[in-house]
């Protein structure tokens, strides 16, 4: 009963507010709706109405997957701070972090459903019903680790919430297992994300065991740089986090969380140059991806060559406007910053991960993979989605905290 | 009404007049493969969702067949179970391809059998036929197109497959200076495909043979990624048959797919395991393709393992293919 309270008032929280706020569910909405379509479309025809073919048989889908997958373990670089070493003004962007990743996390799932050629037979994965390959098919533990993570996301915030909305303490011994437990479940999620690629010995340039690493150093900068962005706009827009208020997110907090992401991106900078100069240098069987993506064939550029570069200019100028204390303490360079890797990252992990390792294909033929127009727009309308999501789950969670709950 | 748009496998030259002899120099060069092979008109296709539950060709439909959620993993199935199913399945292909000769096998692998295939390049001369009689043999679909077997022009003096070339198109084969190089699913003793996929919905057979089961995949190509061998065909829109269909099928193989879901050579598994020579092997003009029990001592695939110049391709891979290589 209490609970059932809890859930109205929280459905009642999403779907009020100021006309803005609906101006932004109805855009957000709008691009799901078109998403989903074009979705309908594809059940109907099949996933020939994208640009993937047997050759590239893996393309946006998975891609926007792989990314979000990160984004969704970053939540951890603020739980970690916040839990770990009580850096008590991490504690106000826990709650964003975890819903972001609960977000993120639905996102995954949608991408990886819709990727599915039968979606239908979903099923066949669960066990008892199903038939999983378990332990040896690496997607079974994915299964288990992404909606594993999707709960403990959803329950550690919603139990704080549920204590905050009846006016009880939030017992410790419940909250804090479930939060050491996030630590070491958001690291899981990317790792068997990497090696669902890195265990394919047919894929030459995912075969290296730099992938979990580099997917780790990547995720922990564009999430906590997508989260730098957030705190401001909630800042701005809502009184949680405002200055004298009681969850405050200072200046301060975010340039500690700038830290976090220079160090991360570093670390993945370094990653980038360690497998480059491995793959060019000694020039064997790893090369002929690499090369797609960085120069092309022939002297002609690929269709991703101009990407690759762009995504690594925008990195290194973030690195740089990150590593200056004087532009990582001004908030506008530093939301440059932070746009420009997150950026970078999305091309750098989604298209520029997963397309190479198909082109060439294992007999050597060069076929180039775009993704068609409503295989774009069924990937935007997942974006679409998961803005939905997030926004009413952070309304939720910012007005059951501040107590304005409309009773 | 939309069109979805094709696949771009460039479609198989029909089948070239076989000269044994070098063709003319002045033969046109082939494509390069680095001719870029860039998508045209693509992603502008109309756009309009017809119905929201379409049929497929089986009159079910298409999106939620109920007949998926009845029905069990094929090796879970009892005997009883298996007759049933396939009595329904021969019902429907019968209405549907207007052929009353359609019967589905469910002929389990022999003991004692270990099916190996050897290739001798040395004489294959590229001619394409065992694609064509594969296609037909195998009831790929006509549109989009699906080939199990891809052949590789490749340059003498190189075994390097990313210079090879599978879209040659001349007058005449062979092509001078150029050895081809067919492969299809190497029915690997340690088959990478079986290992990723998540349903189990492929796996080893004890003859040897990797097959699918097309009512338990849920299209996730991993099994594509994982292959090194550019085995495995997904059926990216609904399959299309001229008209007719090889009307002798067996559950794990050849019998019609759907969209949606993985398929694969099954050396001819319809015709193996009822003691005939693969379509490929009967096809082949110049006898370049061996087929045989491993097992058999005295086979002529033991023979010639034992005596020819045998390789395996990608052999650094770890998955031991049952699928040779021979110059004599």
């Amino acid at each position: 009963m209490k609970f059932l309270q809890f859930v109205g008032a929280s459905v009642r929280i999403a779907l009020t507010g100021s006309k803005r706020y609906y101006a932004w569910l109805l855009a957000c909405l709008t691009v799901t709706l078109v998403g989903f379509y074009y979705y309908l479309y594809q059940l109907e025809h099949g996933l020939i109405v994208t640009g993937m073919r047997d050759q590239v048989s893996w393309g946006s889908y998975i891609a926007n997957f792989t990314f979000f997958v990160g984004v969704a373990a970053a939540a951890v670089m603020i739980v970690i701070p916040a839990y770990l070493y009580h850096v008590t003004d991490f504690k106000p962007v826990t709650l964003l972090g975890e819903m972001l990743a609960a977000s993120a996390l639905i996102m995954c799932i949608c991408f990886v459903m819709i990727d599915m050629g039968r979606p239908d037979r979903v099923w066949h994965l669960l066990p008892v019903i199903g038939k999983p390959n378990f332990p040896v098919s690496l997607l079974c533990w994915d299964v288990i680790v992404l909606s594993g993570y999707l709960i403990i996301n959803l329950f550690i915030p919603g139990y704080m919430l549920y204590s905050v909305y009846h006016h009880k303490e939030a017992s410790k011994k419940i909250l804090l297992p479930f939060t050491y437990l996030s630590v070491p479940w958001a690291v899981s999620i990317h790792t068997v994300t990497a090696f669902l690629y890195c265990g394919l010995v047919s894929r030459p340039v995912w075969n290296t065991a730099l992938m979990a690493p580099r997917f780790l150093a990547t995720a922990f900068a564009a999430g906590p740089a997508l989260i730098i962005i957030i705190i401001q706009i909630v800042r701005r827009y809502t009184p949680y986090g405002s200055p004298g208020e009681k969850f405050e997110i200072p200046n301060e907090t975010i340039y500690k969380i700038a830290n976090i992401v220079v160090v991360a991106l570093l670390i993945s900078l370094f990653f980038t140059f360690s497998e480059v100069f491995t793959i060019f240098y000694s020039a064997g069987a790893h090369k002929a991806s690499m090369a797609y993506l960085y120069f092309g064939f022939d002297g002609h550029p690929s269709l991703l060559t101009p990407y690759i570069w762009a995504s690594l200019v925008m990195n290194v100028v973030a690195a740089v406007i990150l590593l200056i204390p004087a532009t990582r303490k001004n908030l506008i360079t530093l939301n440059m910053a932070c746009i420009l890797l997150f950026i970078g990252i999305w091309i750098e992990k989604g298209m520029g991960t997963v397309l190479p390792a198909f082109i060439p294909s294992p007999l050597g033929e060069i076929w180039e993979y775009w993704p068609s127009n409503p295989e774009a727009l069924i990937t935007l309308g997942v974006w679409g989605l998961g803005a939905l999501v997030f926004t009413m789950l952070a309304k939720i969670a910012i007005q059951i905290e501040t107590g304005d709950v409309g009773r | 009404m939309a069109t979805p748009d094709r696949t771009p496998a460039r479609p198989t030259p029909e089948p070239r007049p076989l000269t044994l002899k070098p063709a003319p120099p002045s033969s046109k060069r082939p494509v390069s493969r680095r001719d870029f092979l860039r998508r045209a008109g693509q992603g502008t296709a109309a756009l309009a969702v017809t119905t929201l539950v379409p049929k497929d060709f089986l009159g079910r439909p298409k999106i939620f067949s109920k007949e998926d959620f009845s029905l069990k993993h094929f090796v879970e199935m009892t005997a009883e179970e298996k007759a049933k199913r396939v009595h329904e399945l021969e019902e429907i292909y019968r209405k549907r391809f207007n052929d009353d000769r359609i019967s589905i096998s469910t002929t389990p692998a022999k003991e004692g059998v270990l099916w190996g295939y050897a290739l001798n390049i040395g004489k294959c001369v590229g001619c394409r036929r065992c694609v064509k009689a594969c296609v037909g043999e195998n009831n790929q679909s006509r549109d989009p197109e699906i080939e199990w077997i891809r052949v590789l022009e490749m340059e003498k003096g190189t075994m390097e497959l990313d210079e090879s070339n599978c879209y040659y198109d001349h007058e005449r084969v062979p092509e001078e200076d150029h050895y081809y190089m067919p492969v299809q699913c190497q029915q690997c003793e340690n088959p990478p495909c079986v290992k990723v996929c998540p349903t189990t919905a492929t796996w080893q057979e004890k003859d040897g043979i990797v097959v699918v089961d097309y009512n338990w995949c849920i299209g996730c190509r991993f099994c594509l990624a994982a292959c090194p061998y550019f085995a495995r065909r997904f059926n990216w829109g609904e399959p299309t048959w001229n008209g007719a269909v090889n009307p002798n099928m067996h559950y794990l193989g050849n019998r019609p797919r759907f969209k949606g879901v993985m398929e694969k050579c099954t050396f001819c598994i319809q015709r193996s395991r009822e003691g005939q020579y693969t379509a490929c092997v009967e096809a082949c003009p110049v006898g370049a393709r061996k087929f045989g029990n491993l097992l058999d001592e005295k086979s002529e695939i033991r023979q010639l393992i034992a005596t020819k110049r045998v390789f395996r391709l990608k052999e650094e891979a770890g998955t031991h293919p049952k699928f040779f290589y021979f110059i004599d």
